[in-house]
């Protein structure tokens, strides 16, 4: 007799009452995108960008008003959890799902662009978008490790193969590959967490692992611990704090700009989703353990994130890094662990889901076709040929720096304020001086936009240089730093000015060079690397000619689409509205945590 | 009735949004019509509102439109409210009715300008800024309107900005407006601090919580910023300069309506006032001052709008006056007749300076009754009705100030007399030099050519012109001595416990007046011998009155050349050393840390995921040590 019918024949297996309006938004959300898909595979020829659009934005549509019904019938009835506690409604688990829905609404709008420049069809994108963003919102409705579990790898398998997207190029590809082994790695990591919880508590449920710890003492709870490290460390790779973020950088920059904002604002979301649940409810007792680590934690994200940022001259580089500078931000709520910190960081991921698709609409934008301009350099006058782009994309970076009158001031203040109230003085002072840190690096960029390029008619790189300029300054720096050959006709000489920023007159390196060059000479077996040229100064001069070429490229306008456009128009929107009238969302956050189970 | 309050401060506002869209394509003269009907509209919402306030009971006639909760912190509950209550449809009622009839004017003074359209920008967006003062329910929001029309009114004076002194007119305003904008929110925080609320009717219920100490402090704050806002001594001399604008805005902005912001602010928060007798003392002295010390140098200006600028400041400083003697009601009917006979003035005069294309000099006027009909005929009404002739205007309300002074102190109504003879004397003076006498325009004076035949201003002109001579000869009968006084009777409750009564029997009421009409003839009389022919007279206009009594260079010499030997110093030494060594060494610093650490970004997967074993590592460390130690 096989085990199986050892089992069946003792034990009947009792399934739980499945109460499927708990799970609506998801439902819709994944089933719409197992249709969408169900209709691509079945009529004769790709489905057109426009289909794929209108459907992902309907079915993300109908999940974000079922998600805002869940808000009113919970407001009046009060939460509660379903399918046997393993998933939990309540305000903040829809306040996840809307935030989720709401990118979800961006990224394709934004994405129908992308696609129709780059000449993609077909519905993958969208498709992968939506399951991913369904596995976001289980994140944040899990009351159950497992369920926890299978909320993250849905997310994050679809968005691996996101990363990979643009066949075209291959960094795209590279990146993916790096965030799979990782994430796998990662994954890893999470589910021996699981198990050691699970041996130690007797239960995956967290409301249980919660009373569970309230009424048992554990003499030595070693394997608890260990448990609750190995949790952590695969919440802090998702959310990509230090140093567990190093993947994010290269991801960031190789996948295609439309998955970068929407990946940078749906796995913060339920990364940290997951994060604030598991340990402010669950770990609650054991606050003193995991409160330090977090605090450590934050301390290197926010410097690391702000101070590496600086010296990046790719744009969506230096966006990686900033957005390893929110994830500390929003660690500064979970180390709090008072229900004040948790709606601060509620508040503060819902308005950087914003604030980043925003700004990543606009780098998709200026990317142009092949998705390849992101050279700090290429944004230079930006706001002479296009005022309105750069104005929207100004108003997003000073967001992201916290500027007042923005989402990004309040969503600061108040993870800063819940910090200094849960005793973190020093830690909140440390925040407000990584906020200044990388206040530079986004002032630079609006700098460059609004410098205007010299000369009208005068490409830069085009006229032969002159001794005087080639010899004076930028360029003599650059060759102190060793790269000999004054690479950087472009940028300092040609033009006839001082590059504007101060981090990177040795780094400037014109980088026209495909990155698949690089993967093809390493070794056997080793996953090499996007781009060391990054962090190690590229010395080979450029051809004259193409740099012309990209700087006459640059210099054009960017065609702008409309439904681009409006998911820019709408987030710029959300964040100066709220943050003139900031009491809407911040009673949103704060009622949300009200309605907080456990 | 009452709820279309919302829409007072609503029009404008609308209007300035539609013009700062679109008012460079509805280009000249839509642009102006615009703004125009933007402002009649709140008048007419006003009126109805009036209409709706008058229909209550005079008791309870007070009223609260809450919009939005604006900054709910903690103890600090702010909203966007508005409170109807007869001061403030009282305000709102002159404002948005001569900022109508300037916006009016404006339509054909600006006609000429290449910045048409963003004149009226300005010019609505001031109306709701002040409107927004006026109308505001608490401290905080009356706040936001004061500055706002502050920087409504820097924008103004400087609105020809290619001319250095405009430019730099406009920043005095701003500066000298900013040191009563500290005194304003330094109140505000004494407030705040004793009260818990900003919320005017919150506060009046609790001024018991307010020491006297605490009183006199808030009160000569508050004044503080009156006389930033209204031009009183010590920071009176930025509305000369402010002259450097347009004449519309000096009509609207620097006679009629901001300059009395400081007033209104007086008024409104008089239960604090009444709290603190020594402040209303200082309060009164100033006001006195002020009128004098401004009467004294008007009598010796030289251009037409810089007599009608210190005429103003001299003519708040009897409000002031008034306020400090707890004659609110007074200053307030002062306020309003000012408001028609000086907007009046400042539009006349405006249609001189624009008849004789842009000449301002007195001496290069005179003899223009001839050829500026209509203008003449006006700016007689509002010269008689400022020298106190009665039965105009300005004879019934300075009147009224003045027998409240001379019931409260027997000095002080001296010396608001003889300011009152001098009213009479260089209002005279001004009129003479510029209707009567020889055409010394048609003189070529030294570089200058003599000016064409002077014109008479299109009609969009003259019916502003008209209105407000109508109301400046009829703006007493708002509140005569004899009747049953409509204007006490409609403010009385905003000031129930704090108003003074003077007390004065009908009879010293009336010697009063005779003693206020003799003195404002006996001006003109005097102007007449001695300015109805002669153009000038050196010894009339000594230096120390031409020169301001040599106030500006008093400042320049305390406070401007310090202040600049300071600023050299910070940036030669302490900016350039100091701070930016500080500054280049952290930005060195972070740089190089930062280039350090990327250096970990290898781009190898195995170094990523040795990281992430290692960030492991630690806190496992972390985990083992906690439990050994516990």
């Amino acid at each position: 007799m096989s085990a199986l019918a050892v089992v069946t024949a003792h034990s009947t297996i009792v399934l739980p009452h499945i109460r499927y309006l708990a799970i609506l938004p998801e439902i819709v959300m994944l089933g719409g995108a197992v249709l969408l898909l169900g209709i691509a595979s079945l009529v004769r020829r790709p489905l057109r960008v426009t289909v794929s659009t209108v459907g992902t934005i309907v079915i993300a549509g109908t999940s974000l008003g079922l998600a805002l019904w869940q808000w009113a019938d919970i407001s009046s009835h009060g939460p509660y959890t379903a399918i046997d506690h393993a998933v939990v409604v309540d305000g903040f688990s829809v306040l996840i799902t809307i935030t989720v829905a709401c990118a979800m609404i961006l990224s394709a709008l934004v994405g129908d662009g992308y696609l129709r420049r780059e000449g993609v069809d077909g519905c993958e994108f969208h498709v992968l978008a939506m399951v991913s963003a369904t596995g976001a919102m289980f994140m944040g409705e899990a009351n159950d490790l497992i369920i926890v579990f299978l909320g993250l790898e849905i997310m994050s398998i679809a968005l691996y193969v996101l990363a990979a997207m643009n066949h075209r190029r291959a960094a795209s590809g590279e990146a993916a590959l790096k965030y799979f082994v990782l994430g796998g790695f990662s994954s890893a990591v999470f589910i021996y967490g699981v198990a050691l919880t699970y041996g130690a508590t007797g239960t995956t449920n967290l409301t249980q692992i919660a009373d569970f710890l309230s009424h048992n003492v554990i003499a030595s709870n070693g394997v608890l611990l260990a448990g609750l490290s190995l949790l952590l460390v695969g919440f802090l790779f998702k959310v990509a704090a230090v140093p567990f973020h190093m993947w994010t950088p290269d991801v960031y920059q190789g996948a295609p700009s439309p998955v970068t904002g929407f990946m940078a604002a749906v796995a913060k979301a339920g990364g940290f989703a997951a994060l604030l649940r598991v340990f402010v409810s669950s770990f609650g007792t054991l606050q003193s353990d995991w409160r330090p680590i977090l605090y450590a934690v934050a301390v290197i994200t926010l410097l690391f994130g702000a101070g590496v940022a600086l010296v990046q001259r790719d744009v969506k580089r230096v966006l990686a890094y900033s957005s390893i500078n929110h994830a500390g931000f929003v660690l500064l709520g979970v180390e709090a662990a008072t229900a004040q910190g948790v709606s601060a960081s509620l508040y503060y991921l819902f308005t950087y889901t914003f604030m980043t698709i925003g700004a990543f609409a606009v780098v998709t934008l200026l990317g142009r076709r092949g998705d390849g301009h992101h050279d700090i350099a290429s944004y230079r006058g930006l706001a002479g040929r296009q005022p309105l782009l750069a104005l929207a994309f100004a108003v997003l970076l000073l967001a992201q720096a916290g500027a007042p009158f923005t989402t990004g001031f309040l969503a600061k203040f108040q993870v800063v304020d819940a910090s200094v109230n849960a005793g973190s003085v020093p830690l909140a002072v440390i925040a407000m001086v990584s906020a200044a840190i990388a206040a530079f690096f986004y002032l630079r960029i609006g700098l460059i936009m609004y410098t205007p390029v010299a000369g009208k008619g005068f490409l830069p790189g085009i006229e032969p240089l002159d001794d005087d300029e080639a010899n004076a300054g930028p360029s003599g720096e650059s060759e102190t730093d060793g790269t000999g050959d004054a690479a950087p006709a472009e940028l300092s000489a040609g033009n006839g000015q001082r590059p504007v920023w101060s981090g990177t007159e040795g780094a400037v390196v014109v980088r026209t060079q495909l990155n698949a060059e690089l993967l093809l000479d390493t070794a056997p077996g080793e996953v090499q690397v996007l781009d060391p040229s990054e962090d190690i100064v590229e010395a080979d001069a450029v051809d004259d000619e193409t740099a012309a070429e990209s700087a006459a490229e640059d210099t054009a306008k960017v065609p702008v689409p409309a439904l681009a456009a409006l998911a820019i128009g709408l987030c710029v929107a959300v964040t100066v509205v709220f943050g003139v009238i900031p009491a809407p969302l911040i009673d949103f956050a704060h009622k949300a945590t009200l309605l907080f189970i456990p | 009735m009452l709820h279309v309050a919302f829409l007072i401060p609503l029009f404008p506002l609308v209007g300035f949004v539609v013009l700062l869209t679109f008012g460079r394509r509805l280009g000249n003269p839509l642009a102006g019509w615009i703004g125009t009907i933007a402002v009649a509209g709140a008048f007419v919402a006003t009126i109805i509102t009036f209409a709706g306030l008058l229909g209550r009971p005079s008791n309870a006639r007070e009223f609260t439109q809450s919009y939005f909760s604006w900054i709910p912190v903690g103890g600090l509950q702010v909203k966007w409210a508005v409170l109807v209550d007869p001061l403030s449809i009282f305000m709102c009622l002159f404002v948005t009715g001569v900022s109508m009839l300037i916006h009016l004017y404006s339509i054909g003074y600006m006609h000429e300008d290449r910045d048409y359209s963003k004149f009226f920008i300005y010019l609505n967006a001031f109306v709701f800024s002040m409107v927004l003062l006026v109308l505001a329910n608490n401290l905080l929001v009356t706040f936001v309107g004061w500055e706002g029309v502050g920087v409504c009114s820097y924008w103004l004076v400087a609105f020809w900005f290619e001319r250095d002194s405009a430019a730099s007119a406009g920043k005095k305003a701003f500066m000298y407006n900013r040191i009563g904008d500290v005194g304003f929110l330094l109140a505000m925080f004494l407030i705040f601090s004793k009260v818990g609320s900003l919320n005017y009717l919150t506060i009046f219920s609790h001024t018991h919580l307010l020491g006297s100490a605490t009183a006199t402090a808030a009160v000569l704050l508050l004044f503080l910023a009156a006389t930033g806002k209204s031009a009183q001594i010590p920071l009176f001399n930025w509305l000369p300069d402010a002259m450097e604008g347009p004449t519309p805005v000096s009509a609207l902005i620097h006679a009629a309506t901001m300059v009395t912001a400081g007033v209104y602010l007086l008024c409104r928060m008089n239960p604090i006032l009444g709290l603190s007798s020594d402040g209303r003392w200082v309060i009164a002295i100033i006001g006195c001052a002020t009128a004098f010390v401004a009467a004294t140098i008007a009598s010796s200006q030289h251009d037409i709008k810089k007599v009608l600028a210190f005429s103003t400041v001299s003519q708040i400083g009897y409000m002031v006056l008034a306020v400090g003697c707890g004659a609110y009601i007074a200053a307030l009917f002062l306020m309003v007749c000012h408001a028609f006979y000086k907007g009046l003035l400042f539009l006349a005069a405006g249609s001189v300076i624009h008849g004789l294309e842009d000449e301002q000099e007195l001496a290069r006027m005179g003899a223009l009754r001839k050829w500026l009909p209509w203008t003449f005929a006006t700016f007689l009404v509002g010269w008689l009705a400022i020298a106190g002739i009665p039965p105009l205007a300005g004879f019934w309300s300075k009147g009224d100030v003045l027998a409240n002074v001379y019931a409260k102190s027997f000095p002080l109504y001296v010396a608001g007399v003889i300011t009152a003879f001098l009213t009479a004397y260089y209002m005279s003076r001004l009129f003479y030099l510029t209707f009567t006498g020889k055409a010394r325009w048609q003189e070529a004076a030294g570089d200058q050519p003599a000016h064409h035949t002077p014109h008479e201003s299109p009609w969009v002109m003259r019916i502003p012109l008209l209105v407000l001579a109508f109301c400046a000869f009829f703006g007493g009968v708002l509140d005569l001595p004899w009747t049953n006084r409509g204007l006490n009777n409609f403010l009385g409750p905003v000031f129930a416990g704090t108003l003074y009564h003077d007390n004065l029997s009908m009879t010293s009421q009336w010697v009063l007046l005779a003693i206020d009409g003799v003195i404002a003839v006996a001006g003109l009389a005097v102007a007449w011998v001695l300015w109805r022919v002669t153009a000038s007279r050196p010894a009339l206009t000594p230096a120390f009155l031409e020169r301001v009594w040599y106030w500006d260079d008093f400042y320049d010499a305390l406070i401007g050349r310090p202040g600049q030997a300071v600023a050299r110093f910070s940036a030669t030494v302490i900016d350039a050393k100091v701070i930016d060594g500080a500054v280049n060494g952290v930005a060195s610093l972070v740089k190089s840390s930062s280039t350090g650490a990327r250096r970990l970004q290898t781009g190898y997967v195995r170094n990523y995921a040795l990281g992430i074993v290692l960030g492991l590592a630690a806190i496992l460390v972390f985990m083992v040590s906690r439990t050994w130690w516990s």
